[in-house]
């Protein structure tokens, strides 16, 4: 067990807790015993954890704060529909069609990140942070006010106008319509997409960071000026990690979106960002596990609080609130460590001794 | 005579941006935290001052005074509450805790006041001073609220080089532990300065549902976020640069939405900010600071 290195094992238990997660609902929704509002959820989960992860993967192992990270959801969620509906005769086979206009979303979200990524990355801190914002606004303004139709002659857009002025053929049908976004869109995502773009997003991430290109940029994180000076490009280090984000980031929004009969720009909103940065840094900067786990426990727990009905909201802030000044609180930290301490002494000194006969 | 008109217009709604702007700066300057809470103590001072006025009958001048007192006792509340435990934390774990207290205002407001929209009636009339025969008009609040924002401005810039608290904040600014070593209480600075950006928040509030009277729980949001975006546009952490900021901002929006696009008017006020940041990174009047190692 001690030649395996610590992060490959925490990796594969990663995987192995996500793997076991799937099973265990599969069975559950097999025999039935699992309701139908957590059944509804499922997909949702998953297209969030795989934000969380890979927003974690900007914020966490980068350092750089994004509050624009729902806009290449947005982004990825719009093209992978149009490609999904635009490809509805060509790929009749539903899974393969999804596959498609997920790489499709990928690979627009990954373009989207190219082009705020490299301005943007110039920034620091906080003044990143208001850009992403800023960009998230803007994706959120674009899709808004932008239409999309199909026919025979291929895709027709249009901006700021409305469906008409698309000028389709006979027989073409609008796509995204403005304001009210896409309708009548054919439910593909299925659980077990979800599953398997947690996998890949999971591997993805995973190697990135275990490569020499993951340590560049964890350097830069640590210290920019330092690893500049032992030759790391701090632009093309802290591009690689944003756009891949950015692509992870569509996908999830194209599985997102494939949920659900209609979709609109104005889901993808700042709160949406902030939500997916609550995620992350409830989960723990640079913890992969712990994204997962935020983003599954607080996707469930508003629904869970239905109980307490128009103050559900109220108590989730107070939790959210409470998490972080319990989490992060000097005094608070101390005790709790203290309390840890003091139940696993025993434990960890044999362990000690354990390691001494070794010698 | 329109642009006149639209020009006037954008800079009275910069003005607004400018005050809470002045907030969100006062308190990054000092605290180093983005306040995102800082938009919904708009919010709730629009409240106060509407229920003030139309359940209690108070004359506009007490209901805004009374907004202004609740709100700056919700900024001390809220500093001491949820983030003067964090005062050693990570700057991501202030932030998430900032987003939480703005989260419960909304719903807390949500469950006091409904979702319901109030029709909010401005505390200054609905007349107007008109002026070349009537072909410019500028109403009674465009007037009231640039003059607020102005003498705002001169107030807080005596206040923070005049007066022994001014300065403290400054000094504290610069430097938390050489301002604690000069016998300066930190803390009680960091609560005067979450106090005045509560208060100026409650003034913003009441103007901006003057000027655009529908008082909904999430009003404070946006113009929030927008002030956020003023702040930084002047260079976060100073003063005249948070009144550039918004003002401009302001400008740029109302000709925006009057010469290009209304659907697109917030899309090009972001792009703007972000062209300006990538010339200035730190912004219009920031200061650029030299890394070290």
């Amino acid at each position: 067990m001690n030649r395996i290195s610590k992060t490959t094992r925490s990796n594969s238990l990663t995987y192995a807790g996500v793997i076991a997660a799937f099973i265990i609902l599969q069975i559950m929704t097999g025999t039935g015993s699992i309701s139908s509002s957590l059944k509804g959820q499922l997909v949702p989960i998953c297209a969030y954890v795989v934000m969380a992860i890979s927003l974690n993967l900007t914020v966490g192992i980068s350092g750089e704060l994004s509050l624009g990270h729902a806009g290449f959801m947005s982004v990825g969620a719009f093209s992978g529909v149009v490609a999904a509906m635009s490809l509805q005769q060509a790929i009749p086979l539903a899974p393969l069609r999804l596959a498609v206009s997920m790489v499709v979303a990928g690979i627009f979200a990954g373009f989207a990140g190219v082009l705020v990524g490299i301005p943007v990355l110039r920034l620091k801190g906080d003044y990143l942070a208001i850009v992403t914002l800023a960009f998230g606004e803007i994706i959120k303004s674009i899709v808004n006010n932008l239409y999309v139709g199909v026919d025979g002659g291929g895709l027709h857009f249009a901006m700021l106008k409305n469906a008409n002025s698309l000028g389709l053929e006979e027989g073409g049908k609008v796509i995204i319509n403005g304001p009210m976004g896409i309708s009548g869109i054919t439910k593909i995502s299925t659980f077990t997409a979800g599953f398997v773009l947690i996998l890949f997003t999971l591997f993805i991430v995973f190697n990135l960071v275990k490569s020499r290109t993951g340590r560049a940029i964890m350097a830069i994180r640590d210290n920019r000026i330092a690893a500049e000076s032992v030759g790391i490009g701090v632009t093309k280090y802290k591009l690689i990690a944003f756009v891949t984000s950015a692509v992870l980031a569509g996908m999830a929004g194209a599985l997102f979106a494939m949920n659900y009969s209609t979709i609109v720009a104005s889901k993808f909103d700042f709160n949406t960002s902030i939500l997916i940065l609550v995620f992350v840094v409830l989960g723990g900067l640079g913890n992969m596990w712990g994204s997962i786990i935020a983003a599954t426990v607080l996707t469930i727990l508003p629904e869970a609080l239905r109980s307490f009905s128009d103050y559900r909201m109220l108590v989730y802030s107070i939790v959210l609130i409470i998490v972080m000044l319990a989490t992060n609180n000097p005094l608070i930290k101390n005790f709790l460590g203290d309390i840890r301490n003091r139940l696993f002494k025993p434990k960890r000194n044999k362990k000690l001794e354990g390691g001494g006969t070794n010698e | 005579m329109t642009f006149l008109t639209y020009l006037i217009k954008g800079i009275s709604l910069g003005s607004i941006y400018a005050i809470i702007a002045l907030g969100y700066t006062m308190v990054y300057g000092i605290a180093k935290m983005l306040n995102f809470a800082h938009g919904d103590v708009i919010m709730v001072g629009a409240y106060i001052c509407f229920y003030a006025m139309m359940s209690f009958g108070l004359p506009p001048v007490v209901a805004v005074i009374l907004a202004m007192i609740v709100c700056t006792v919700l900024g001390v509340v809220i500093e001491r509450l949820a983030y003067k435990p964090l005062r050693a934390a990570p700057s991501l774990a202030v932030l998430i805790t900032a987003i939480g207290v703005s989260y419960f205002l909304q719903n807390a407001a949500q469950l006091l006041w409904t979702t319901n929209p109030k029709v909010f009636t401005s505390v200054v009339g609905d007349g107007s001073v008109k002026f070349f025969g009537g072909q410019l008009s500028i109403s009674y609040v465009t007037i009231v609220t640039i003059a607020a924002c102005l003498i705002i401005m001169v107030a807080l810039v005596w206040f923070t080089s005049k007066t022994k608290m001014g300065k403290a904040m400054r000094a504290c600014s610069e430097d938390k532990g050489a301002a604690q070593l000069m016998g300066i209480n930190v803390n009680t600075t960091i609560s005067v300065t979450f106090a005045i950006g509560a208060a100026l928040a409650a003034i913003a509030g009441v103007l901006l549902c003057s000027a655009y009277p529908t008082l909904m729980p999430t009003t404070g949001s946006m113009p929030g976020i927008k002030a956020f975006t003023a702040a930084v546009f002047g260079g976060i952490g100073s003063i005249p640069g948070a009144l550039v900021g918004g003002i401009l901002l302001g400008i740029i929006e109302i000709f925006a939405n009057a010469y290009i696009s209304t659907e697109l008017s917030n899309a090009i006020v972001f792009a703007v900010l972000i062209i300006v940041l990538i010339v200035r990174p730190a912004g219009l009047l920031g200061k650029q600071t030299n890394e070290k190692v």
